[in-house]
C-alpha cells in the first residue's frame, strides 16, 4: 500500500511536468535576446521593459481579467442556483431537457458559438435601435453563457452525491430553508462550486473566438491582442507578460499557503492551550 | 412542505430564462441558417450536400480523435485526482490551482511552446540527442493532435473527478478492505462508483470540446487533414456560407446530444448496478 | 481552497482597478476615433520607435485644439474583419483591409459598406506613387489611401536548398525536398502558389482550371511538411522546414534572426515577375462617426514622420515618395532590403494587373473551398492508427457493458 501510493505520487509528478513543459519554453522564449520564439539567441531582458511601456497590452490585460472575474462570478452565482433548483427537479424529463440544454455552449464550436450570439445581438440591438450593437455588455453576456455549463457540471454532481436528508433535517430542526441551504448545502457543495469557479474564470481567460465577435469596438481582451498578431508575429513581450502573470500567482500561492500555516499553528495553539485550561 | 418545494426550484428559474434568452434563442439562429438557403428560402439541401464520403469520413475521425483523447484523458486524470484528494486539505488546495494554472497562458502560446518541443529539430528531440537517442519524428502525426488536446483538456477531467473524491468517506473503502476485497475490487466496486457523476462530468467537460475544435489539428497536425471545427470554421470565415456551416454544426450538435444521452443511460445502467 | 481562489480574484480586480486608474482621466468632451487596423501594422512606440497614435493625438490637440483620443484595436485577417463589419458593428472610423477584400466590401450585396472620401481633407495624397493610385479595386480613386503594398516570395534555407533549383514556383513541387516545404493553410494563398506555377489565371471563374491547380496541389501533398500560417516564421527560423511562400517585408524580418535564409521572387523564363501583389489600404467605413476626423487621420499617416516610423516598423514596401525616397529611411531598410521591397524592374501596373488577387463572388467562393475540403481529404493517411485504436477500445466497451448487464441479470434472477 505505501508503495503503491509512492508510484502514485511519481506519476502525479509526471503528469505536472507534461502540464508545465510548455511553459518552462514560454518562460524560457520570454528571455529571448531577439523577437524569434523559435530560436533561442542569447538572455535578455528587453521584453520585460517593452511591456512595461506598452500601453495597449497593458490596457488588454485590464479589460481581460475585469471580463474573467465578473464574468466567472456572475456565472458562479447564476449556475450554483440553477443546480440546485434543477437537483430539486422531480420530473427526470424536465431534468433531461434543461441538461441538454446545458450542454449546448460547450459544444457548439465557438465560431458558431460567436457568430450566433452576434447575430442574435445585433438583431436585438435592430430592434431597440441601439446606436452600437455590439459592447462591453455584450462580450460579458457571451462569456457568462458559456461559463455557466462548467459550474452547472460541477456543482451538480456535488448536490447528487450529497445526503438529500440533510438539508430536510435543518429544516426539521428549525432552519429557514435559507439557513438550511447556507449551513449546510453550500459546504457540502463547496468544491464543487470552486472547481467550476476556477474553470469558468479559465475559460474565460482565454477565450478569442467568442470574445472576437460579441466584443463592441474599442474594448481589446489580450486574446484578441495575441491573435491578431500572427500575420506578423507574436512579440516575446507577450512571452514576458505570460511569465510575468505565472510568477505573480505562484508567489502568490507561496504566501498565501504561508499565511494559512501561521493562523493554523496560532489556532492550534489556542486550542491546545483551551484543552489543557479545560483539563485542569 | 409546499413553502419548502416552491423554495426549491425557484433557484433555476434566472438560470431558465438566462439559456432561454442567450442559449435557446442564438440557437434558433443556427436552425434558421441550417434550413434556409442564401436567399432566406426553406430549404433541406444544406443537409443534403452532407451527405458525401467526404464530410462521413471528416465526422468520423473527428468523433475518433475526440474519444481517444476523452478516454486517454480520463486514465491519466483519475490517480492524479486521486492522489491529490488523499494529500493534506492544505495540500490540496495548492494542487488544484496548479492543475489549472497552466491554463491561464494564452493558447496560442502554449501551442507555439509545443510545437517547440515536438519538432524534428526541436527540444526534445536536442534532449535526446545528447543521450544519443532519436531523432524521433512526432510533430505533424495525428499523435501530436491527441497530444494537443489531451493536454488542453485534462484538467477539465482532473478536477471534476476530484472533486467527487474530494468527499469520498474513506471508512468505505476501510469498510470495502475489512470484508475482504482487494484493493483492485475495492477500486472497481466502491471508489469507482461513488466517483461516478465526477467521472460523467469530467467526460462531457473533455469529449465535447474536443470533437469540436479547430486549431490543434491545424497546428500539431501540419494542417493536412480537417476535424470538422476546421471545416466549420472554414465555411464561415472563408467561403461566407453561414447556412452550410450552421448545418454542419447542427448535425454535429444532433451527435453529440445522442452520444451524450447514451452515455448517461450507461451512466444510470452502471449506478444500478451499484445499488 | 475559497481563501486561494477568492485572493486571487481579488488581486485579478485590484490590478484591472489600478491599470485603469493609470490609463483613463477625467471625463472632458473628447473626439475618440476607433480605428481598426491588422495587428502589429502600425508603429507603437516600442524599441524606441514613434508610437503614431499618441503622436496623432497630439497633432490634433495643436492644431485644431480639441482632444483626441485614438482608440486602437486589431484584428487578425480580412475574414475576421469583414464578418465583423457585416455584423453590423457600427462605430470604426478607420479600417486598413486588403485589396480583393476593400472590393468585396465596395461591390457587397447588401450595398457598399465604404464611405466616400473628401481627398481636400487629405492633401498628403499627392505623395501617394502613381502606380499605387486607381488599382483594380478602386479604379475612380474614390475610397481608399494606399497604406502598404508588397508581394510574396520564397523564402528557402541556403544550406539545404540548391542554388540551381531556386528561381521559379516549382521549388515548392521539387521532389527532392520532400518534408522540407511548407504550403500556405488558406485556400486562396495554395491555390495562388499552384496557378501561378501553371500560368493560370488566379481569379478565373472557370472550374476546369481550379481542379488543375488543385491536381497540382494533391501532387505537392505528399511532400509537404505542414500548412501552415503565422508558425512560418518559427518554423524557418528554427530550420524545421527550408521552403515556404511568403511576403518579403516579413523575409527581412526572419533574416534577422537566421543567417541561412533567402529569398526570391518567382520569375518566368523571360525573368518577368510570377506572383501575387497585395496592397493594404486606409478606408473609412460606412457609420463612421467623424468623418472629418478620421480623414485627417488619413492625412497624418502619410505626412513624413508617421509614415516612414510605420514602413520602418512594418517592412513592407511604402507607396508614399515621402518614405521611400528619403536617405534615412533608405539606410535603415539596407541596400538588400530597398532591392528587395522596391524591386528596379518591377512594372508593378502589369504584375498588379495580372497577378493580384480579386474578389470572387460567394458562389465561386464556396467552390473553392470545396475543392480545399477535397485537398485535406485525399490521402490523409495520417488517421488510421487512430481508428484502429478507436476500433479496439469501443469494441471494449462494449463487451464490458454486455458483461456486467448479462452479471446483473443473473444477480437478480438469484434474488428471486
Amino acid at each position: 500500500m505505501k508503495n503503491a501510493k509512492r508510484i502514485n505520487k511519481i506519476y502525479t509528478i509526471l503528469i505536472f511536468a507534461f502540464l508545465y513543459a510548455p511553459i518552462a519554453v514560454l518562460i524560457l522564449f520570454s528571455f529571448n535576446d531577439s523577437n524569434s520564439t523559435g530560436v533561442f539567441t542569447g538572455f535578455s531582458l528587453q521584453w520585460y521593459k517593452e511591456l512595461l511601456t506598452d500601453t495597449a497590452t497593458l490596457n488588454a490585460l485590464k479589460n481581460t481579467l475585469i471580463l474573467a472575474v465578473l464574468s466567472s462570478l456572475i456565472a458562479t452565482l447564476i449556475g450554483t442556483a440553477a443546480a440546485v433548483g434543477i437537483n430539486k427537479m422531480k420530473n427526470k424529463y424536465i431534468q433531461q431537457t434543461i441538461n441538454t440544454v446545458t450542454n449546448i455552449p460547450m459544444m457548439n464550436p465557438d465560431i458558431v458559438t460567436g457568430i450566433s450570439m452576434m447575430l442574435l445581438f445585433v438583431f436585438v440591438g435592430g430592434i431597440v435601435n441601439a446606436s452600437s450593437n455590439l459592447s462591453f455588455w455584450t462580450v460579458l453576456i457571451a462569456h457568462i453563457t458559456f461559463n455557466l455549463p462548467y459550474i452547472i457540471l460541477n456543482v451538480l454532481p456535488k448536490l447528487r452525491e450529497m445526503d438529500r436528508h440533510l438539508p430536510e433535517a435543518a429544516l426539521d430542526l428549525g432552519c429557514t430553508p435559507m439557513q438550511s441551504f447556507f449551513k449546510v448545502e453550500l459546504p457540502a457543495i463547496m468544491p464543487g462550486v470552486i472547481s467550476g469557479l476556477i474553470m469558468a474564470f479559465t475559460l474565460s481567460l482565454d477565450d478569442f473566438v467568442i470574445s472576437y465577435f460579441t466584443v463592441g469596438n474599442g474594448f481589446e481582451t489580450l486574446p484578441i491582442r495575441i491573435y491578431s498578431m500572427t500575420k506578423k508575429r507574436v512579440t516575446p513581450d507577450m512571452y514576458a507578460l505570460s511569465t510575468f502573470i505565472f510568477v505573480a500567482i505562484l508567489v502568490l500561492l507561496l504566501v498565501s499557503n504561508f499565511v494559512g500555516e501561521r493562523d493554523r499553528t496560532k489556532q492550534a495553539i489556542k486550542n491546545s492551550k483551551k484543552k489543557t485550561g479545560a483539563g485542569k | 412542505m409546499k413553502k419548502r418545494s416552491l423554495l426549491g426550484k425557484a433557484p433555476a428559474a434566472p438560470y431558465l430564462v438566462w439559456s432561454v434568452l442567450f442559449i435557446i434563442a442564438p440557437l434558433i439562429f443556427v436552425a434558421y441558417y441550417a434550413f434556409t438557403d442564401k436567399n432566406g428560402n426553406f430549404t433541406t439541401a444544406n443537409f443534403g450536400s452532407l451527405a458525401t464520403a467526404e464530410y462521413a469520413e471528416i465526422f468520423l475521425r473527428s468523433a475518433c480523435f475526440a474519444f481517444l483523447a476523452t478516454i486517454i484523458c480520463l486514465v491519466i486524470a483519475y490517480p492524479v485526482a486521486y492522489y491529490i484528494s488523499k494529500t493534506k486539505p492544505k495540500t490540496q488546495k495548492i494542487l488544484m490551482v496548479l492543475v489549472m494554472l497552466p491554463m491561464w497562458m494564452n493558447f496560442l502560446i502554449r501551442t507555439y511552446s509545443w510545437m517547440a518541443i515536438l519538432e524534428d529539430t526541436g527540444l526534445l528531440n536536442t534532449a535526446l540527442g545528447y543521450i544519443g537517442l532519436g531523432p524521433y519524428h512526432m510533430i505533424n502525426t495525428s499523435g501530436a493532435v491527441i497530444l494537443g488536446m489531451v493536454y488542453n483538456f485534462l484538467p477539465y477531467m482532473i478536477l471534476p473527478i476530484y472533486t467527487s473524491l474530494s468527499k469520498l468517506d474513506p471508512r468505505l473503502v476501510e469498510a470495502s478492505a475489512d470484508l475482504g476485497c482487494n484493493a483492485t475490487r475495492t477500486l472497481f466496486h466502491v471508489i469507482l462508483p461513488l466517483s461516478r457523476s465526477g467521472i460523467i462530468s469530467g467526460i462531457t467537460m473533455v469529449f465535447v470540446p474536443s470533437i469540436s475544435t479547430f486549431y490543434i489539428s491545424q497546428k500539431l497536425g501540419g494542417g493536412k487533414f480537417d476535424l470538422i471545427g476546421d471545416t466549420i470554421e472554414r465555411q464561415f470565415q472563408t467561403a461566407y456560407n453561414y447556412n452550410l456551416g450552421s448545418a454542419i454544426s447542427f448535425v454535429l450538435m444532433i451527435l453529440i446530444i445522442l452520444s451524450m444521452t447514451v452515455m448517461n443511460r450507461f451512466g444510470e445502467e452502471e449506478g444500478g448496478m451499484v445499488a | 481552497m475559497k481563501k486561494i481562489v477568492f485572493s486571487l480574484l481579488l488581486l485579478a480586480l485590484l490590478l484591472a482597478t489600478i491599470l485603469s486608474f493609470s490609463s483613463c482621466g477625467e471625463t472632458r468632451e473628447k473626439i475618440v476615433l476607433n480605428v481598426y487596423n491588422w495587428g502589429e501594422y502600425i508603429s507603437d512606440g516600442s524599441e524606441g520607435s514613434l508610437d503614431v497614435n499618441r503622436a496623432f493625438e497630439k497633432y490634433y490637440l495643436d492644431t485644431y485644439g480639441v482632444e483626441m483620443t485614438v482608440n486602437y484595436t486589431t484584428y487578425a485577417s480580412n475574414e475576421d474583419l469583414y464578418a465583423k463589419l457585416k455584423s453590423g458593428a457600427t462605430g470604426y472610423d478607420i479600417i486598413i483591409p486588403s485589396d480583393y477584400m476593400i472590393q468585396r466590401m465596395i461591390e457587397d450585396e447588401d450595398g457598399n459598406m465604404l464611405e466616400e472620401l473628401d481627398f481636400d481633407n487629405i492633401p498628403n495624397y499627392k505623395y501617394i506613387a502613381e502606380h499605387c493610385k486607381g488599382l483594380g479595386y478602386d479604379p475612380e480613386e474614390k475610397y481608399t489611401v494606399p497604406y502598404t503594398y508588397g508581394m510574396v516570395g520564397v523564402i528557402y534555407n541556403k544550406k539545404v536548398v540548391d542554388e540551381e533549383d531556386v528561381g521559379t514556383w516549382a521549388l515548392l513541387y521539387n521532389e527532392k525536398y520532400k518534408g522540407q516545404i511548407l504550403q500556405f493553410n488558406n485556400s486562396r494563398d495554395a491555390f495562388g502558389t499552384a496557378m501561378y506555377m501553371l500560368g493560370i489565371d488566379v481569379n478565373t471563374t472557370d472550374m476546369t482550371k481550379w481542379n488543375a491547380a488543385l491536381d497540382k496541389l494533391v501532387e505537392q501533398k505528399p511532400l509537404v511538411q505542414s500548412y501552415v500560417m503565422d508558425e512560418i516564421y518559427n518554423k524557418m527560423e528554427g530550420e524545421e522546414a527550408s521552403i515556404s511562400a511568403y511576403y518579403a517585408g516579413d523575409y527581412l524580418s526572419m533574416a534577422e534572426n537566421n543567417e541561412n535564409l533567402a529569398f526570391f521572387y518567382p520569375t518566368d523564363e523571360n525573368g518577368e515577375y510570377v506572383t501575387n501583389i497585395f496592397v493594404d489600404a486606409m478606408c473609412i467605413p460606412k457609420g463612421c462617426g467623424n468623418k472629418l476626423a478620421a480623414e485627417r487621420y488619413i492625412n497624418f499617416m502619410l505626412s513624413k514622420e508617421a509614415a516612414i516610423a510605420n514602413a520602418e516598423y512594418i517592412y513592407y514596401a511604402s507607396p508614399n515618395s515621402l518614405v521611400y525616397d528619403d536617405p534615412e529611411y533608405q539606410e535603415y531598410m539596407g541596400e538588400e532590403g530597398m532591392a528587395l521591397l522596391y524591386p528596379d524592374d518591377l512594372d508593378f501596373a502589369k504584375v498588379y494587373d495580372q497577378y493580384a488577387y480579386e474578389n470572387l463572388d460567394t458562389e465561386m467562393l464556396q467552390e473553392v473551398n470545396n475543392l480545399w475540403e477535397q485537398l485535406k481529404v485525399e490521402s490523409a493517411s495520417l488517421g488510421n492508427g487512430v481508428y484502429i485504436a478507436c476500433g479496439v477500445l469501443v469494441a471494449a466497451l462494449i463487451a464490458f457493458f454486455i458483461v456486467s448487464y448479462v452479471k446483473k441479470l443473473r444477480r437478480r434472477r438469484y434474488y428471486w
